[in-house]
């Protein structure tokens, strides 16, 4: 049947509806506030599904009598009813409650409800009949499994001392304990989604999605359109794209005749965008690189936030008596995963996490789980020389300088000064005392200094992989931005390579790395400086987990070496979105390339140094060839905007004489504001020229 | 960047050895005993100090003035007035090497890191045979750093003083990265 069981078990993450939350609470013992009705389900929507929505409620009833008569009866009437779907419905038709009856009877639609509550009588009444399905029912989510595994090695990675981890542990278990309850709620939730499911399968094996446009015409696009203006039905929208996502795992038995696959999926695109909030190029952009069911959980997992993180420094702790001054301090933690020595999850605190006097002494750094992984991948030993090209806010920075404890050097660059004050700061706060931090465009790396025996390159991107952090990603990426990020991060990734020092011992390695998922910023990325860089090759990342990289995509061929590369995603491993590629440079860069790009580069930076700072950019010629010539050149430089650059033509010719007057006068005009002697200056001055003239050409 | 000239060498000894003591000589020292092995030295650069090893100095050269924006530990800055000010950064450096201490206790700890003097019941345990106006680390409990300041008054007569007494005046502490990053880190 197309897809696996457990897909289908596990279900799709659960709904965004206050009503589950309500119910929870309710059960729980809380005050509530009366959750809107559970909204028709999707049967209601269209007028062919009605009767057989009936008669599930029928068959329902029907059972309902039956039971009270203390039997389990498996309804032969559900059997003809629902005809080929007969098998599941037998096996999995609950046995309902009594006091159920009651809100069936007032309310057919809340359905939902009383099966959930079926289910969970079930499981304790008929374990023996039922168990499979109670088994299945207990399927984590991947996320979650992953939790369970966490507990179990809670501190075992880096203590020795098990007396210690059992104090832990044990003033932990306040935090641990809420977790288990999360977890069981979890399950509830997934067992009322399984029902959903369920329920599906019951009404119609071809659920009816997409709209009757050639019957209804133009008034039911004006129809569309107008509601497509009001506030959409989320309810109803969430269930249509359910149905969807279910259609598409199985195309061939589920969808309508005479309606192509394409239909579904524009339909699908359109109550995603509508859903979520999505602009429909950004939506279609990332809809492409899953499964429509795993797409469907990407962007559910882009709805809720990830977890805090924070990052142990070890050069001013560790990380278990963090984790106990923490704890003292009312915060609720535990270690991030096995994957990780120093990353700790915090759960929940009572003071602000960002304000700890172990804060304030740069015992931590709040850093989201992803951020650790390029380091990790770069894997810097002590006494070496890195570059981070675009470093703040320091997390990755300060990371790299506590792996390499405090040794060799790191240049640390960001283009932005403002952004740099806060690298600054967390350098200081965390006592990482070998970086200098710089404020260069991270293009003009090789030319301000190279030979570094590794470097990192977390390049500038979209964000599509940290939408849950920053949602207006959602609405304002263009296709504008999807062509000019690449663009840069092209010419930083060569950059970044031609700064390597291939002869060093240890190193030789660039790591490139972006928080964003979509092809355009990785994976092309990455083909691009492999072909434009015959000396250099992928290598293992060094982690031990995330996907592979795309080797090829919609036609396009990135090489077999591209699996080496690592992508996580917000729905698999909870954490962000993020790329990791590692490179190892083997050779120098090509010398016939090199050599003209250098001289080429030379000439023009003896032209106009003073502008080149200022654009912070070099020779447009470069540029030019470079996008359409690949072997000959190599791009090391800013590509300055074809504007700049024309406008710079016209703007050209100035007439140094003839400007030096002006700016005598200037000066003398200054002076004599100041109440100074114009004549001074031009006494000095006149010696003064000579002097620096000397100087400029000297620089030059 | 440049190494410090005498007097401004001799400015910021002063203002360190208020400090440090007699240890401030372990500052400069060579970090072993090797010919031609590392050391750390000063910089400034752009009114501000920078306490770095030499081989990062000397590295951070080819990096241009207006594009430096910091290197190794920032001890503090030079006022217009040619006076020196420590600043927060240089805590790591002084915890080193200090040779006055004040431990606050736990319930001191906040009141001293949002920018407050230590009073006499926040102090947890200090050093016997302190003058007044010198110099001291502020640690906690814990052995972390928090700050430093200069006491108020030496430790005999401090014994005499009411609990709410000021024992020590603030004179940088560890909130600072959060209350004056923009002042603390705008070199130029």
């Amino acid at each position: 049947m197309g897809v696996g069981r457990r897909m289908k078990k596990q279900g799709p993450p659960e709904p965004l509806s206050e009503e589950h939350f309500a119910r929870l609470k309710r059960k729980a013992g809380l005050p509530v506030d009366d959750p809107p009705a559970a909204p028709p389900s999707k049967k209601k929507r269209t007028g062919k599904e009605v009767p057989s929505k009936r008669n599930s409620v029928a068959t329902k009833k029907g059972s309902t009598k039956e039971s009270k008569n203390g039997e389990v009866v498996k309804p032969a009437a559900t059997v003809a009813a629902n005809g080929k779907k007969s098998s599941k419905p037998k096996k999995k038709q609950p046995e309902p409650e009594p006091e159920s009856k009651g809100s069936d009877d007032d309310d057919e639609f809340d359905e939902d409800d009383l099966e959930v509550e079926g289910l969970s009588d079930l499981d304790d009444e008929v374990p023996g009949e039922f168990k499979d399905d109670f088994l299945e029912s207990d399927d984590d989510e991947p996320y979650d499994s992953d939790d369970q595994n966490e507990k179990a090695h809670l501190f075992s990675e880096d203590e020795d001392e098990s007396d210690a981890e059992e104090k832990l542990t044990a003033a932990n278990i306040q935090g641990l304990s809420r977790k288990l309850d999360e977890k069981l709620a979890q399950q509830a939730e997934e067992a009322e989604a399984e029902q959903q499911d369920l329920q599906l399968n019951i009404t119609g094996d071809r659920p009816k999605i997409l709209d009757d446009l050639e019957e209804d015409g133009d008034d039911a696009d004006l129809l569309s359109k107008t509601k497509a203006l009001l506030a959409p039905d989320l309810q109803l929208l969430r269930n249509r794209i359910n149905d969807t996502v279910r259609v598409l795992d199985d195309f061939g038995k589920l969808a309508e005749e005479g309606r192509a696959r394409a239909e579904y999926v524009n339909q699908l695109l359109k109550d995603i965008c509508a859903y979520y909030g999505y602009s429909p190029f950004l939506c279609e952009k990332l809809f492409n690189l899953f499964s429509p069911r795993e797409a469907f959980a990407f962007f559910e997992a882009n709805e809720k936030a990830r977890p805090m993180v924070i990052r142990t420094n070890t050069l001013r702790t560790h990380r278990r008596d963090l984790a106990q001054a923490l704890i003292n301090r009312g915060v609720t933690l535990e270690p991030v995963g096995k994957w990780s020595k120093v990353g700790l999850q915090i759960f929940d605190s009572t003071v602000p996490i960002g304000a700890t006097p172990e804060y304030l002494s740069g015992h931590y750094i709040l850093q989201a789980a992803s951020s650790f992984l390029p380091v990790m991948a770069l894997q810097a030993q002590e006494h070496e020389r890195v570059l981070d090209m675009a470093s703040a806010p320091g997390g990755k920075t300060t990371h790299l300088a506590a792996v390499m404890k405090n040794t060799g050097c790191i240049f640390a660059n960001e283009l932005k000064k403002s952004r740099a004050k806060a690298l600054i700061g967390n350098v200081h706060r965390l006592g990482c005392r070998n970086v200098v931090v710089c404020n260069y465009d991270a293009r003009e790396f090789p030319h301000v200094m190279g030979g570094f025996d590794r470097v990192l390159l977390d390049a500038p991107c979209s964000g599509t992989g940290v939408i849950a952090k920053d949602p207006s990603v959602k609405t304002n990426k263009t296709e504008r931005d999807f062509i000019a990020l690449p663009h840069m991060q092209k010419q930083l990734l060569l950059c970044a390579i031609d700064s390597v020092n291939h002869t060093s011992k240890t190193g030789g390695y660039v790591v490139y790395s972006t928080c964003s998922v979509t092809i355009d910023e990785n994976e092309s990325v990455v083909a691009y400086a492999l072909s434009k860089r015959p000396n250099v090759r992928l290598v293992e990342t060094g982690l031990t987990f995330g996907k592979e990289g795309f080797t090829s995509y919609m036609g396009k061929n990135f090489g077999k070496s591209l699996s080496l590369t690592r992508r996580f995603y917000p729905h698999t491993y909870n954490m962000d979105g993020f790329f990791v590629a590692k490179f190892q440079k083997i050779a120098p860069t090509p010398p016939n390339a090199t050599k003209v790009t250098f001289g080429k580069q030379k000439k023009g930076a003896k032209e106009s140094s003073e502008h080149q700072q200022q654009q912070g950019g070099s020779g447009k010629s470069n540029d030019a060839i470079d996008i359409g010539n690949d072997d000959e050149f190599i791009d090391k430089t800013p590509i300055v905007d074809e504007d700049e650059s024309k406008k710079d033509d016209n703007f050209g010719g100035f007439d140094e004489e003839e400007d030096r007057e002006y700016i005598e006068r200037a000066k003398r005009n200054a002076m004599r504001r100041r109440g100074l002697d114009p004549r001074a200056l031009r006494k000095g001055k006149t010696d003064d020229k000579e002097k620096s003239k000397g100087k400029t050409e000297k620089e030059a | 960047m440049r190494p410090l000239t005498k007097g401004e060498t001799h400015i910021l000894f002063t203002k360190l050895a208020n400090y440090t003591g007699t240890s401030l000589n372990s500052l400069i020292s060579p970090l072993d005993n090797a010919p031609g092995s590392d050391r750390f030295v000063f910089r400034l650069h752009k009114d501000r100090v920078f306490y770095v090893l030499l081989s990062i100095a000397n590295l951070a050269t080819s990096v241009s003035r207006d594009k430096l924006l910091s290197l190794g530990v920032c001890l503090g800055k030079f006022t217009k007035s040619g006076k020196f000010r420590l600043h927060i950064t240089s805590l790591p450096i002084l915890a080193e090497h200090a040779r006055y201490k004040v431990w606050v206790k736990p319930n001191g700890e906040m009141p001293f890191l949002y920018g407050g003097n230590i009073v006499k019941a926040h102090v947890g345990r200090t050093m016997a045979d302190c003058p007044e106006h010198q110099g001291v680390v502020v640690f906690n409990m814990n052995n972390t750093p928090l700050g430093f300041g200069v006491t108020a008054r030496s430790t005999t007569e401090t014994k005499h003083l009411d609990p709410t007494g000021i024992v020590c005046f603030r004179q940088a502490d560890c909130g600072e990265y959060l209350r004056d990053e923009d002042a603390l880190f705008a070199s130029g």
